[in-house]
């Protein structure tokens, strides 16, 4: 089976806003990047599917020359090779560019499933992966927590609300979204990544005429709903006010 | 006009269509609009939503609707929007919504803004505020490419109760084109994965624990802290992922939702799928060390600081009363 993951390099977790001078996007410059995490969930799926079902796994990624980073730990991690979409304005594109930016490097490789994640940590649009099954004209199902491939067909288990699943059959070819915790993940081995090295990585440009769907006017620290109040002080102070509060104030205890 | 495309499963009407009426009221300015009802059998959900003061219901109605799937619910929605030409299409942005919307948008090429919190301004000029970066930034955005422009709400975000209500909408009917062969998943009855053991809806007091926790073997001083609060555990999604807490204890979008008295949010970042979850309860304590976390735009208390200093320090001090 040849499976592609798409992935995307974001922000780590840890990172603190900082704004641009114009204040329509992140200063790039203060940030470090990492794996977005759902996406990590889906290679590890599509290394897992390869494990029992044979073929191979290529990371495929839309980024400037920096998301490089996280395509060497994807082909780490078990990956075989990679494509990369590269092109500087692709950091802070939205879905519509960054799928029809990887549907025009993916398309000619016929791959029977196509793995995303189920939104990215930065803009978080969640349109990308179906978008890009739009885009190849492979039917899609999202927020997947587990997958099924018998032959030609595919089986796979949807997370609903609340709590509520239910199972959807589809042929393949195929895309779907992955849900973080689908599997438990691996990491690279020393091994890994002395192999990754070695493995290719496929440069692609960006199309033209690629048209953007949305614009950023302006980007901001969000506005509080609630007035919180923070207490501060030594810890044991600081519990003993809370504690405080909460019981003559909130009557919450 | 503005489309607003209501959400029912069996027969029932999904709760988060009302927050989408109410979004469109706001961004209407004199717009009308008219609300779509898409299933099999759509009687009693087109007769409730008719209460709503809106222009009125589009109902579309198709054997092959009966169970949602992405397939027939785009050929669907291509069908009502090619015969209504709204400016924009509103949904709420819920799970069924993250699965057809984008395949509607890519299809008709036209922008899709998403999860949507806040909108600014009416008709054609307005902006939509959205979170970003996992809520750590709010972005005014605009649709670009032509109309209709379709927006989902983020659920919790507008208020159901604030819909203008009143109206006596007519119905109209509206001839959906599905060809069955064209329909590519076939969907299984939804189930639940066991009978819940735990139902935090009626708890209290919760104390929930984040990835500040850092590892397993921390989740006791949670579990100490709960019960000298006399409240329940239960966790933000990526603890039920690495398996340190059973699934039916997760708060948010995937998990429950839940309103109680009190809900300390331990080491929790505050990621909009859990704040979704939480943000109802009446008085929200977050414990956190980084100031700048989402967590604290709910928060009634916060203190910002070292959680395994703070909560032996808060269970002293419930011990010594």
């Amino acid at each position: 089976m040849k499976i592609a993951v798409c992935i995307k390099q974001v922000p780590t977790r840890e990172w603190q806003p900082r704004l641009n001078d114009q204040k329509t996007w992140i200063r790039e410059a203060d940030v470090s990047y990492e794996m977005n995490e759902p996406d990590a969930y889906a290679l590890e799926e599509a290394l897992r599917l390869r494990e029992k079902h044979g073929g191979e796994v290529v990371v495929c990624s839309a980024g400037p020359a920096r998301a490089q980073t996280v395509i060497r730990e994807a082909l780490a991690r078990g990956a075989d090779r990679a494509i990369h979409v590269e092109h500087d304005s692709l950091g802070a594109a939205d879905a519509f560019v960054i799928a029809d930016a990887l549907a025009a490097a993916m398309k000619d490789e016929q791959f029977d499933l196509v793995l995303t994640g189920l939104q990215s940590d930065d803009q978080g649009h969640g349109q990308t992966g179906v978008i890009l099954a739009e885009r190849l004209g492979v039917p899609s199902s999202t927020i997947i927590m587990e997958v099924q491939v018998e032959g030609t067909s595919l089986r796979v288990k949807r997370e609903l609300e609340g709590g509520w699943f239910q199972w959807i059959a589809m042929p393949l070819p195929a895309l779907l979204t992955i849900q973080s915790g689908i599997n438990q993940l691996r990491y690279a081995t020393l091994k890994g990544i002395m192999a990754a090295k070695k493995k290719e990585i496929r440069k692609a440009s960006l199309p033209d005429g690629v048209q953007p769907s949305q614009q950023i006017v302006s980007l901001a620290v969000p506005t509080r709903s609630k007035q919180t109040q923070m207490i501060s002080g030594a810890p044991a102070d600081a519990a003993r006010e809370l504690v405080k509060r909460l019981r003559e104030e909130a009557r919450a205890l | 006009m503005i489309l607003v495309i209501a959400e029912q499963r069996d027969g029932k009407l999904n709760r988060a269509t009302w927050e989408a009426i109410a979004a469109a009221q706001q961004l209407a300015g004199g717009m009308p609009i008219s609300i779509a009802v898409l299933g099999a059998a759509t009687g009693a959900v087109a007769q409730e939503l008719a209460s709503a003061a809106v222009a009125g219901i589009v109902v579309a109605e198709h054997a092959a609707l009966a169970a949602y799937t992405p397939d027939a619910y785009v050929a669907a929605c291509s069908s009502v929007i090619e015969s209504t030409n709204p400016t924009f299409v509103l949904l709420a942005h819920t799970y069924q919504t993250r699965d057809f919307a984008p395949l509607l948008a890519a299809r008709l090429r036209k922008p899709l803004i998403t999860d949507v919190t806040g909108i600014n301004g009416t008709g054609a000029d307005a902006t939509f505020t959205r979170p970003m970066f996992q809520g750590k930034l709010a972005a005014q955005v605009k649709p670009q490419g032509g109309s209709p422009a379709l927006v989902t709400v983020q659920i919790g975000a507008f208020r159901a109760d604030a819909v203008q209500k009143g109206g006596s909408a007519g119905t109209k009917n509206v001839d959906v084109h599905i060809d069955a062969a064209s329909i590519r998943q076939q969907a299984e009855t939804p189930f639940r994965e066991a009978k819940q053991a735990v139902d935090l809806g009626q708890a209290e007091r919760i104390v929930a624990v984040g990835r500040g926790i850092k590892s397993q073997e921390n989740i006791p001083l949670a579990e100490k802290l709960a019960r000298a609060m006399d409240a329940e555990v239960a966790a933000s999604r990526p603890i039920c992922d690495n398996g340190w807490l059973p699934m039916e204890r997760q708060i948010g979008s995937s998990g429950q939702t839940v309103a109680p008295k009190l809900y300390v949010a331990l080491g929790i970042s505050g990621a909009i799928q859990h704040l979704v979850g939480m943000k109802g309860s009446r008085t929200i304590v977050a414990i956190n060390k980084d100031a700048e976390a989402p967590i604290f735009e709910v928060a009634d208390y916060g203190i910002v600081g070292d959680l395994f200093e703070i909560a032996p320090a808060i269970i002293a001090e419930l011990e010594k009363s």
